[in-house]
């Protein structure tokens, strides 16, 4: 066949795509095919593939696709940890004479998809699933504004992260660091695919994160049970609304960015080049007035589930609710003045650096009044020591370590020393690790029991907690040291081996912390094993404040027969005290939306079109965007969009509640 | 929201509904659209910064009063200008519940669309022609970049329309119908919004530059 033929039909594809030389990919690709090959081999002798086509994957109930957030961001954990592993061992053998195993060419990926997967891929997907499915049960609702959105988005998300996936096995990925900065972005520098894998992943996730926000948004503003005032709402969802409006304000920045660097790139327009009067900086600007909205998009969330986990475990109403609202607002508005503090070193002159310094300074407020009103709550509490309760006190410690080193940071003549070194990458994992971690494990502790009805087993869950705390502490501390001595970040081979021993202690945190990832999963496997013992048929195992644990555990798809009707801040805890009735009679057919399978297909196409313009197959890139627009249209064609729940499925669902109840009393 | 307070020491509160609750279907849309437009109004919003910032880089290559022909652009704003009169127009009618008007309205609105995009388009090709195409300097990029960008709301709000009418011809004027036909409203004043900021920040404000 000519040439010409090839390249029209498979763009810059070729056999050479494939990295058949680099024994880790080839290793990594037997391992992830065999691996692949036994998990869908598995669904199908076990005929799975409809259960889970039309009981998962078509889903529009937000429990189950909160659940598939988290799932994912399981997986993607997974995959972002093993970077992390390679990183660390890298640079723990790659001192004089030894180069290590990872070519500069293979450690550079490793970095920019670690960092990419751990946002955007890990901690966006979990913040997202525990929004999802726990703020509609904490309003009484019984879905979101949009459940088709909702599945819809989902899907984008996994898109996002297949494309960012498939860069290892045909291709390559960006070599650029998580942000991708020009002009080292630009074609000029990375005439490759792997920037533009970074930038479709992170287009098509992107759509799918907006429009979960808007989603989230539009639920808490317009779903709330009756009674439920703005400031008796539980504070979990005060933090969902502020993380959704930072998600709606701050994504379409991200998107118009990387769409300019897509322009530069694809059609040589000149945003950030270096010629035709483009300015790098310009972008660097640009993508950090999204970044920094984006870490508090993944803390602040994660606030709320500390603040729910405190007041639960001390059995006491949160401590300085209406303050607490206030520091999550402040915080929502100041995630907006600080984004120059990324880059003091561009050269914007004392003044400008002068104001981001104060602004980021004067965040540590808010955020400091949180701590104390989580101290003040656990001040003559009665404490119980549950895992979320446990990672909720690492929490605390830890935070307000990276927190410190944050204030350090955020005073520009000491960034300019240590801008860019191990202490800024000590200080992000500290905050990150530190706060939106150990918030998904408090989370994942303290919600499963709701999701699945059954508790997770308290001794993995320990061990885990302890690898997971010590071995941040052993992996992240040398960085500090090694920051203030003045080592850079992204650097695969040191010449000084003094250093060698604080990167191999940072090697054996990273290892003690792998042994927290696999202590996770055991606890997950021996959970489910010995769920009948851990089984809770109350609904309210913690004894529990807010409205999620009014109904059974798992809830039913309509989450509640009756939608509660609120009188005070901590709705389910003022029902209780009261002695509120569960109604056992009177029900009626409940109005639900129908599942569908335009949101799979919808991402199907996506995923195609954003591999297709990665590898400048035009044809199929035409052809699956108008399949894409074909399908969202033809799905707008459909009116039949809901069904009644029948009456007697109603009731025999809540008489088995009814049965549970009575039988657990 | 109802707001169900009760005052103290009064007895047995209610805590459920328990009463036939009607939701009204998609009541939470208009909201959500808002939402997303005011999030698509920020993606413009970067636009127009990068066209403030690199509106003066023309990296030797021309300027705004070498390149723009003010008479063409006034025409062009008046067919969006009208775009949004009839699309007023296919309002009032659907409010009245007259299918045949509203639908006549939207093609009108249609048709007033493409002519705007069938200038724009002009415009385009002579500026490649001239050799002021996106990628001659900064300020092209960032020109054709913020009008292109608008250009393709316009394409999609098109291809909206059409589908629109044809499911208002299927189905008649009902809720679900008026509710979409609503947004497409909002949608298609936006970008009349939109544009007025164009027009009036890069045409106007280039040719006096």
């Amino acid at each position: 066949m000519s040439e010409t033929l090839l390249k029209t039909i498979f763009g810059r594809l070729t056999l050479d795509s494939f990295p058949i030389h680099e024994p880790i990919l080839v290793g990594t690709f037997i391992a992830v095919a065999f691996g692949g090959a036994v998990v869908l081999g598995a669904l199908t002798y076990f005929k799975l593939w409809g259960y889970l086509w039309k009981e998962w994957f078509t889903t529009v109930d937000h429990k189950r696709i909160g659940i598939m957030y988290m799932i994912l961001g399981i997986v993607m954990l997974l995959r972002g940890f093993a970077d992390a592993l390679m990183m660390r061992a890298q640079q723990a053998m790659a001192f004089g004479g030894n180069e290590g195993f990872l070519p500069a060419h293979h450690y550079d990926q490793v970095f920019t998809a670690h960092g990419v997967i751990m946002i955007f891929f890990v901690a966006m997907p979990f913040v997202t699933g525990l929004m999802n499915y726990v703020v509609p049960l904490q309003i009484g609702a019984r879905d979101v504004s949009f459940p088709f959105l909702n599945n819809f988005s989902f899907w984008m998300t996994v898109s996002g992260a297949v494309i960012v996936m498939a860069s290892l096995f045909v291709g390559e990925f960006a070599r650029t660091g998580w942000l991708a900065m020009a002009p080292l972005s630009g074609l000029d520098y990375s005439p490759d695919v792997g920037v533009d894998y970074y930038i479709w992943a992170l287009q098509i996730a992107g759509v799918g994160t907006l429009l979960s926000g808007v989603n989230l948004l539009a639920t808490i503003i317009k779903m709330r049970a009756p009674g439920m005032t703005l400031m008796k709402m539980p504070i979990f969802t005060w933090t969902a609304l502020a993380t959704n409006t930072l998600i709606v304000a701050a994504f379409p920045i991200l998107t118009a960015v990387l769409a300019m660097l897509s322009l530069d790139r694809y059609i040589g327009t000149n945003f950030f080049t270096n010629t035709g009067g483009g300015n790098p900086m310009m972008y660097v600007n640009m993508i950090w007035i999204w970044g920094h909205p984006e870490v508090y998009i993944l803390i602040l969330p994660l606030f709320g589930v500390f603040s729910e986990v405190t007041s639960t475990f001390t059995s006491k109403r949160l401590f300085g609710y209406t303050s607490m609202v206030y520091a999550v607002l402040v915080i929502t508005i100041l995630a907006y003045l600080v984004w120059l503090h990324h880059f003091f070193t561009m050269g914007s002159g004392a003044s400008v650096n002068s104001f981001f310094g104060i602004t980021t300074m004067i965040i540590s407020i808010p955020t400091g009044a949180k701590i104390f009103n989580w101290l003040f709550t656990m001040y003559k509490g009665r404490i119980r020591f549950e895992l979320p309760m446990m990672w909720t006190i690492a929490f605390m410690i830890t935070f307000v370590i990276g927190g410190m080193t944050g204030v350090l940071l955020a005073v520009p003549p000491a960034d300019f020393v240590l801008h860019n070194s191990l202490f800024l990458v000590a200080h992000f994992h500290n905050v990150i690790i530190g706060g939106v971690v150990f918030g998904v494990f408090a989370a994942i502790n303290y919600w499963f029991p709701k999701a699945f009805g059954f508790k997770l087993d308290k001794f993995w869950g320990t061990v885990s907690f302890w690898c997971w705390t010590i071995g941040f502490y052993v992996a992240f501390m040398p960085l500090y040291v090694l920051g203030l001595m003045g080592v850079t970040r992204r650097l695969r081979h040191f010449d000084d081996p003094s250093l060698q021993i604080w990167f191999i202690i940072a090697a054996l945190g990273a290892l003690m912390i792998a042994a927290g990832i696999g202590a996770l999963l055991m606890q997950f496997w021996v959970s489910f094993r010995n769920r009948e013992a851990l089984r809770d048929t109350t609904g309210d195992p913690w004894g529990g404040r807010t409205l999620e644990w009014a109904t059974s555990s798992p809830p039913p798809d309509y989450n509640f027969a009756f939608t509660p009707v609120v009188h005070d801040l901590d709705a389910w805890y003022d029902m209780k005290s009261r002695g509120a009735v569960r109604p056992t009679e009177g029900f009626r057919a409940i109005h639900m939306p129908r599942y569908t399978g335009a949101g799979v297909i919808l991402a199907g196409c996506a995923t195609v079109f954003g591999l297709a313009m990665i590898w400048y197959i035009w044809w199929l890139a035409a052809l699956s965007f108008v399949a894409l627009l074909a399908v969202a249209i033809g799905h707008t064609f459909n009116y039949d969009r809901d069904y009644y729940i029948p009456v007697e499925e109603v009731i025999e669902t809540e008489n088995a509640r009814t049965k549970a109840l009575a039988a657990g009393a | 929201m109802s707001s169900a307070t009760i005052p103290p020491g009064a007895e047995a509160p209610i805590f459920y509904e328990t009463e036939e609750h009607h939701h009204e279907a998609g009541a939470s849309t208009m909201l959500g659209f808002w939402l997303y437009l005011m999030s698509d109004c920020l993606i413009f919003a970067m636009l127009f910064a990068a066209y403030g910032v690199y509106g003066g880089s023309y990296a030797g290559g021309p300027d705004q009063r070498e390149l723009f022909e003010l008479p063409l652009v006034a025409v062009n704003t008046a067919m969006l200008l009208f775009s949004s009169i009839t699309y007023g127009f296919a309002m009032i009618a659907m409010d009245e519940n007259r299918k045949g008007a509203t639908q006549a309205w939207l093609a009108v609105t249609g048709l007033f669309g493409l002519a705007f995009l069938g200038i724009e388009l002009y415009e385009f090709s002579n500026l490649i022609h001239e050799g002021a195409g996106p990628w001659r300097s900064a300020f092209l990029s960032a020109f054709f970049t913020l009008v292109g960008t608008h250009g393709l709301h316009v394409t999609f709000g098109i291809i909206w329309l059409v589908t629109l009418m044809v499911q208002v011809g299927r189905k008649g004027l009902i809720p679900d119908n008026k509710r979409r036909l609503q947004c497409l409203s909002l949608f298609w004043h936006f970008l009349d919004v939109i544009w007025i900021g164009v027009f009036t920040f890069v045409y106007l404000l280039g040719v006096l530059r």
